[in-house]
């Protein structure tokens, strides 16, 4: 079904544009109109999932689109294949989530409304982001669309305009900007070189040697800042502690995923055999899983734990570079799609854990874990999704973590890398230990009663329905998986 | 109704009972204790069906593919539905003596709703077709279990939590790694076809042996073999039902079964005894059988006394396996049954006595037999059982695992079994004696520690009746053994599909 450049668009190509380019509209819209309700936003929504799921089903009939615009002389490149559309299936979905939590939420937390008209298009912007990362297929589109996706967030994290969240969101642009600095500088130097800049013709034109090695390092440096990904995770905490939970949630499901799967990309197109490189990451990635299960454990506040949690499991993600580098291919196809959903699970779970610890706080009135107590008498909802989404993040079954985990260590002992079992153990206990920490907290009888503070209901509905998708995927997940192996790595 | 479709309803009512119950207020008493006995009897009867289907010829199958090479599969076989059906009907007991013994309490919802999901795990566990849809439900069946460890909120009940995680979370991952390497090694084991594992080239053999060992751990937490049973004693702070769900029905078993599981479904018995995997837990299970009476003796309390005694019973079933051969495979499948029975009684009793008379130390249970009588005549039943004597079912166990014993040619074993019941009789004796024969506050001699005459009867009726009745039950398994659909009867019957081609 691929189309000749420049041919007039197909059907398909059309429906994918529309679906990248209607959220900006509906965020503008928004912003004028500010929704009151959640079901208006559901009902204005749905048809963008619908429609990414069409394409999801041409795509696994005909195969995958692709294309190119030219603008201003330069010819960008987009495509959109297996990968990229259950991205963006998934990405439509937590957007959609958070919008209806975020109506919610603005009542519940008594937000002015002219504050808050400001985070529909924010969101908007975002979306588009999202939906071009997953698409792009050229550095320059990759660029723009990551500085955008950066501004958003960034915009989404000042908005609750405290003195707090203006430090903490000054310190995440000071951050995205020196990851965007070089990122640029990795790209002009991939530019001089090989004088391409869409992925494909890149892969073709550039060998190994020090120039490609240079600019895949500062491109994955960069990237590293973004997703915060240890050692470079110090803005990640201090920006939830302050952001509104519709915020935290996309964060920690989406924007940071985001880096990854860029950086995912490039490398297997510029250097898929640097062996030694990719147990660097490898490495570092079972450096967070510990760092970050470690300080999750000691921190007092729930959404700090939350936050340094995200920290510890996009961890797991980055043992994909090991296993896909040099491996037989019967490894790579098992780490291939162990990453992507582990990281549509992590997604799924940390939106709704985001929620669910967003309404234990909201509702109670407190922060801090010990004051907890009692909680799952009067919040049983709340506790429950808090529950269920860290099933997911501990990989215990039926969830996707667990599915996710199960090939994980499947690959890891095809490929005899055994230190990745041990990552992959260590960090499952970490994350059990501070889960139930919480629930410790929780379930504490002894405690004074103190007033609950009623959240509309669909606050609750949604973080839960997330929380089950997490579940869900566990045991569903032959469809997308299946996508995911008929059409191979990049 | 399909095959498939009669698995997932039984999958499906404990599962559906427990949403219900989450969904349902705090305060809808009567609509929780309907969906609750509603769902447990529904449960049964489609458990009894399997078992009428099964012995017709009947197959029941259910599977979908979750990963390449890897199907989540349900399947009701013989060995299966022995567990399924024990822990069916020992739900619905449970289930009656958990409303009367929670009555006017609180977080009753929670209470349930995690009930039924522990029990539909166990469902799971039992019905489980292959090693992965096996941890699947086994960690379900631990996450289950923890809200209900922790029921009393109590720092002492937390920290037993605390325990129980540690153990259980840590032998699973042991269990998830066992597993995966095995897959690796041999792709989708699914029980019922044996010849996979043995397959394998010379080369694979000591890999396959530490891989045993592994999964023996992390199957031996649950189970409480020594000196992996560290957090049985303690979850003793639960409330009675849940100690009686941990020992009789779900959790020990669990591990009881998933070693059964392994030796005759993974491995099969052939390539176990090559190995010479069956010695070592032949070893295991003696010394855990020995460590757990002689721990229970040194006990002055009630429950936690019968919680050693738990840790040395259980391993009555592996002992069984380890005898390679027919009568101790026997031994080991109809002791799953009977352990269930016995130790349910014996836990119910002690809850009676606790909620009645306020006795939690066997000192105090002078003459509690003139006071309690049923519930005494009850307890009578289960001890003697666990000590071995005729005609209560417990010594059908032992008299099998002593012929097992001589016909695998391990003649020591006998004198384990024995100085076990002399021990468990040190352990039962006495407080048989402070039941019937010492005089207590009945005969005017001292006062209970808090009675509160909860019925008509000598203690509620829903405390009573489950009591009575698994005294009874394991009386008639052990008179009616040879009757059509007995535990002992169905044993053999899986042994002779095990052992005969």
């Amino acid at each position: 079904m691929s189309a000749p450049l420049d041919a007039p668009p197909s059907v398909e190509a059309v429906v994918l544009w529309l679906a990248l380019l209607a959220p900006p509209l509906l965020g503008l819209a928004a912003w004028r109109l500010p929704p009151r309700r959640m079901l208006p936003v559901l009902l204005v929504g749905t048809p963008l999932p619908l429609a990414t799921l069409w394409l999801l089903h041409r795509v696994s009939v005909g195969g995958g689109l692709e294309g190119a615009w030219s603008l201003a002389g330069l010819r960008l490149h987009w495509h959109l294949d297996g990968l990229a559309g259950l991205l963006l299936l998934l990405t439509q979905l937590l957007l959609l989530a958070s919008a209806a939590y975020a109506v919610g939420h603005r009542r519940a937390a008594a937000v002015p409304e002219r504050t808050f008209a400001l985070f529909w298009p924010l969101l908007g912007g975002l979306a588009a982001a999202l939906g071009l990362i997953w698409v792009a297929a050229d550095l320059l589109t990759l660029y723009a669309a990551l500085e955008l996706m950066g501004l958003t967030a960034v915009g989404m994290m000042l908005l609750p305009g405290t003195g707090e969240a203006l430090l903490a969101g000054m310190r995440y642009l000071l951050y995205a900007l020196v990851g965007s600095l070089a990122w640029l500088l990795g790209v002009a130097l991939l530019l001089g070189a090989t004088g391409r800049l869409d992925l494909a013709g890149l892969a073709a034109a550039s060998e190994p040697g020090a120039v490609t090695g240079i600019a895949m390092a500062l491109l994955a440096a960069g990237l590293l800042l973004k997703a915060a990904i240890f050692p470079l995770h110090g803005w990640l905490v201090p920006v939830h502690a302050s952001a509104w939970t519709p915020v935290s949630a996309l964060h920690g499901a989406l924007v940071v995923k985001a880096s990854f799967f860029i950086l995912m990309q490039l490398w297997q197109r510029l250097v898929p055999e640097a062996v030694a490189a990719a147990w660097l990451l490898g490495l570092l990635g079972s450096l967070a899983v510990l760092w970050g299960g470690l300080q999750a454990c000691r921190a007092s506040a729930l959404k700090q734990v939350v936050a340094w949690s995200t920290v510890g499991q996009l961890g797991y993600l980055m043992l994909a570079f090991p296993l896909l580098a040099g491996t037989s291919a019967a490894v790579a196809t098992l780490a291939w799609q162990a990453t992507w959903l582990q990281l549509a699970g992590h997604a799924l779970a940390k939106a709704a854990m985001f929620m669910a610890a967003g309404n234990l706080v909201l509702a109670d009135g407190v922060s801090r874990l010990t004051d907890l107590a009692g909680a799952c008498r009067q919040l049983p909802l709340a506790l429950m999704t808090f529950g269920i989404a860290a099933v997911t993040l501990m990989g215990l079954p039926p969830s996707a973590g667990f599915t996710a985990k199960w090939l994980l260590l499947q690959a890891a002992i095809l490929a005899g890398q055994w230190p990745w079992v041990v990552v992959l153990v260590v960090g499952t206990l970490l994350t059990a230990t501070y889960v139930f920490r919480v629930f410790r907290c929780a379930f504490v009888e002894a405690s004074p009663r103190h007033e609950v503070r009623p959240l509309p209901a669909g606050m609750d509905l949604v973080a839960l329905l997330l929380a089950l998708a997490a579940l869900g995927l566990g045991l569903g997940a032959e469809w997308p998986l299946a996508l995911l192996r008929e059409e191979g790595m990049p | 109704m399909s095959g498939a479709l009669l698995l997932l309803a039984t999958l499906g009512t404990s599962l559906v009972a427990a949403v219900v119950i989450f969904l349902l207020p705090e305060r809808a008493f009567r609509a929780r204790t309907g969906i609750n006995l509603g769902a447990a009897l529904v449960k049964l009867s489609l458990v009894a069906w399997m078992v009428w289907g099964l012995s017709h010829g009947r197959e029941y199958v259910i599977e979908f593919p979750v990963l390449e090479g890897l199907a989540f599969v349900l399947r009701a076989d013989d060995l299966g539905i022995m567990f399924a059906g024990l822990s069916s009907l020992l739900w619905l007991l449970t289930t009656i003596y958990a409303i009367g013994y929670l009555e006017d309490s609180p977080n009753r919802k929670r209470f349930f709703g995690f009930f039924g999901l522990c029990v539909a795990s166990t469902l799971g566990i039992s019905l489980a077709g292959n090693l992965f849809t096996f941890l699947v439900f086994y960690e379900l069946l631990t996450l289950s279990t923890y809200p209900l460890v922790v029921h009393r909120g109590t720092s002492k009940a937390l920290a037993a939590g605390k325990v129980y995680l540690r153990f259980t979370l840590t032998a699973g991952m042991g269990l998830m790694v066992g597993m995966v390497i095995l897959h690796v090694l041999a792709g989708d084991i699914r029980f019922g076809e044996r010849e996979i594992l043995a397959e394998l080239g010379p080369e694979r053999r000591p890999l396959l042996v530490g891989l045993f060992w592994v999964l023996i751990a992390g199957f031996g937490v649950k189970a409480a073999l020594v000196p992996l049973h560290g957090w049985l004693p303690r979850a003793m702070v639960a409330p009675a039902p849940v100690s009686a769900l941990l020992h009789a029905v779900a959790v020990v078993k669990a591990g009881a079964f998933g070693i059964v599981r392994l030796v005759y479904d993974v491995y099969g018995i052939e390539l176990s005894a090559e190995l010479g995997l069956l010695y070592g837990l032949v070893v295991v299970a003696s010394v855990t059988i020995l460590f757990g009476s002689l721990r229970a003796l040194a006990q002055q309390e009630l429950k936690p006394r019968l919680a050693y005694s738990t840790v040395s019973q259980v391993s009555y079933i592996v002992l069984g396996i380890g005898l390679f051969g027919p009568l101790g495979t026997i031994a080991a499948l109809s002791h799953l049954l009977h352990q269930g029975l016995m130790k349910i009684t014996l836990f119910f009793c002690a809850g009676n006595y606790a909620e009645e008379l306020g006795i939690h130390r066997i000192d105090e249970l002078d003459g509690a037999g003139r006071r309690m009588p049923l519930t005494s005549l009850a307890f009578t039943v289960g001890a003697l059982g666990m000590i071995g004597l005729p005609p209560v079912v417990g010594f059908l166990s032992k008299w099998y695992l002593g012929t097992g014993a001589i016909q695998a040619g391990m003649p020591w074993v006998i004198i384990v079994l024995v100085a076990s019941s002399l021990l468990n009789a040190a352990y039962f004796l006495p407080v048989l004696g402070r039941l019937w024969f010492r005089p207590g506050p009945d005969h005017g001699v001292g006062a209970w520690p808090e009675e509160r005459r909860l019925g008509r009867l000598e203690t509620h009726g829903w405390l009573l009746v489950p009591a009575v009745a698994t005294a009874l039950f394991s009386l008639m398994a052990g008179m009616l053994a040879g009757m059509p659909f007995s535990p002992l009867e169905w044993a053999t019957r899986v042994v002779n599909a095990e052992y005969l081609p």
